[in-house]
């Protein structure tokens, strides 16, 4: 018999204790953003498609090893080059440019291995994670050009 | 009051547009105050303070369409939402809101409210049945069973006021505890000591008559996809869902009539129907609060709270209050 009363009054008990925890809460300020109006700076490791970087001319860091393109293991990259023709002290030279650095971001893990292996800090995560389609054409990106349009 | 043609087209039109509106609105400050007690905003998007959610959801439930189940009992389908409403509408006209607002006060005012509150068992045993479903059926009868249960305590506990006050007429209730708060039946008197463990195993039941949280087992999501409303889609579910809020704007009314001295103000000033909507919106505000402070209770946890707490203590109360009213 007395545990019978003692079982209601401590069920009782903590049924208000519960009651005035959310009784502070309801008082307390909001946490959440409210999404599409107002956004958080996503983490300095957070890993969305790669980006190309570019130099202080503009122009893409990259100079065409194809490291990154071998070590993915899906195969997400295909790296395009010409030659090109330049003047270095007096005497014309031919070098690599990168024409074409297309990304397959559908086959892509996110797993960083062509960061991971690029020697020329030439790309890296960008913070987009607003990537919704219903056609994977749109996963295929177009980095070079994606860089040209953040120039302008 | 005569009941002539007009008087009952104004008290049936009054009744629907309290009831719709409370529905609409009390499923708004739901969603508020759920938001507010899990630090999130809620509905705030439609109108300000998201005040045009409840009016864009009616829309939106009105316009859809009505989808009957293959194999469905079609008569108990359709029938069941309309009995979850009616009834609730209808324990609106013996309500008596203040002194001279009422639509019709009934002499066995408690009486008719709880036969009307009992209906509501019917419908959600239709529903669960006419819409051939395993959950369904699953989850009203385990409504049934709860709503069952919980009207025994409800009953006598309401019988016991209905004791002390002589009378089972909702406005002589209300006027018998005129005169401040110490003259409510809450208040515990020589004629009855335990009226506020009265009190609250009334408001246990009624938590557990309205199928509210932590009470909503005959809706378990978790368990039962959404128990006996799962097949209804459209104003199907939308009368489901204004039943509901209906029940629970009548709970906290008898509620604020039985304890707390329906449109009397606690000490003395003023008393009207400011008093009575202000004493119901704080119960219907506890409602809510606990709502989305306990998680569900088990089937045998609900039960056994009814059978083998509610029922004796009421059934002690009431033995005690009759002895003391021979007494003194």
């Amino acid at each position: 018999m007395g545990s019978y009363f003692g079982d209601i009054f401590y069920g009782g008990k903590s049924l208000l204790i519960g009651m005035g925890i959310t009784f502070k809460e309801f008082f307390k300020p909001v946490v959440t953003v409210p999404y599409p109006y107002q956004t958080l700076p996503m983490s300095a490791k957070f890993r969305g498609h790669i980006e190309l970087l570019a130099d202080a001319e503009g122009k893409a860091k990259c100079v065409v090893c194809g490291m990154c393109e071998r070590a993915c293991p899906s195969g997400c990259i295909t790296l395009g080059s010409i030659s090109v023709e330049i003047e270095v002290d007096g005497k014309v030279k031919k070098k690599k440019v990168l024409s074409r650095y297309d990304l397959d971001f559908t086959k892509c893990s996110l797993c960083g291995q062509c960061v991971e292996s690029c020697g020329f800090d030439a790309i890296e995560f960008s913070k987009e994670y607003n990537l919704a389609s219903t056609r994977k054409e749109d996963f295929h990106f177009n980095l070079l050009q994606r860089l040209e349009d953040r120039k302008a | 009051m005569s009941l002539t043609l007009l008087n009952v087209i104004v008290a049936v039109v009054i009744a629907i547009g309290f009831a719709a509106v409370n529905a609409a609105y009390l499923v708004w400050a739901e969603r508020r105050g759920a938001g507010r007690i899990q630090r999130r905003p809620g509905p705030n998007i439609n109108g300000p303070l998201g005040l045009l959610q409840p009016p864009l959801d009616g829309i939106k439930l009105m316009t859809k369409q009505i989808m009957i189940p293959g194999g469905a009992d079609k008569i108990l389908f359709m029938v069941a939402p309309v009995l979850a409403m009616a009834p609730a509408i209808m324990s609106f006209v013996t309500i008596p809101f203040s002194q001279g607002i009422a639509a019709h006060n009934m002499e066995i005012g408690v009486l008719m409210i709880f036969a009307f509150a009992s209906l509501g068992a019917m419908a959600i045993l239709f529903a669960g049945w006419g819409s051939r479903n395993k959950y369904s059926v699953m989850a009203s009868v385990r409504a049934v069973s709860q709503n069952i249960s919980y009207e025994i305590p409800m009953l006598i506990t309401a019988i016991t006021v209905v004791m002390m006050n002589g009378s089972m007429d909702l406005k002589t209730i209300s006027e018998a505890q005129a005169g401040g708060f110490w003259h409510w039946n809450i208040f515990p008197s020589l004629q009855s000591p335990l009226m506020p463990i009265s009190f609250i195993i009334f408001f246990i039941c009624s938590l557990a008559e309205t199928n509210r949280a932590p009470f909503d087992l005959g809706e378990a999501e978790s368990e039962l996809v959404a128990g006996f409303h799962t097949e209804y889609g459209s104003m199907g579910f939308g009368l489901f869902f204004m039943g509901e809020y209906a029940n629970i704007v009548i709970g906290a009314s008898l509620t604020t009539i039985l304890f707390f001295g329906g449109w009397d103000c606690p000490f003395g000033l003023f008393p009207g129907v400011w008093w009575f909507l202000l004493k119901i919106y704080l119960l219907i505000a506890t409602f809510i609060w606990i709502r989305w402070t306990f998680p569900r209770t088990t089937i045998y946890g609900l039960l056994n709270l009814s059978w083998k707490i509610l029922i004796p203590i009421s059934l002690f109360n009431l033995l005690l209050t009759a002895g003391l009213l021979k007494v003194f």
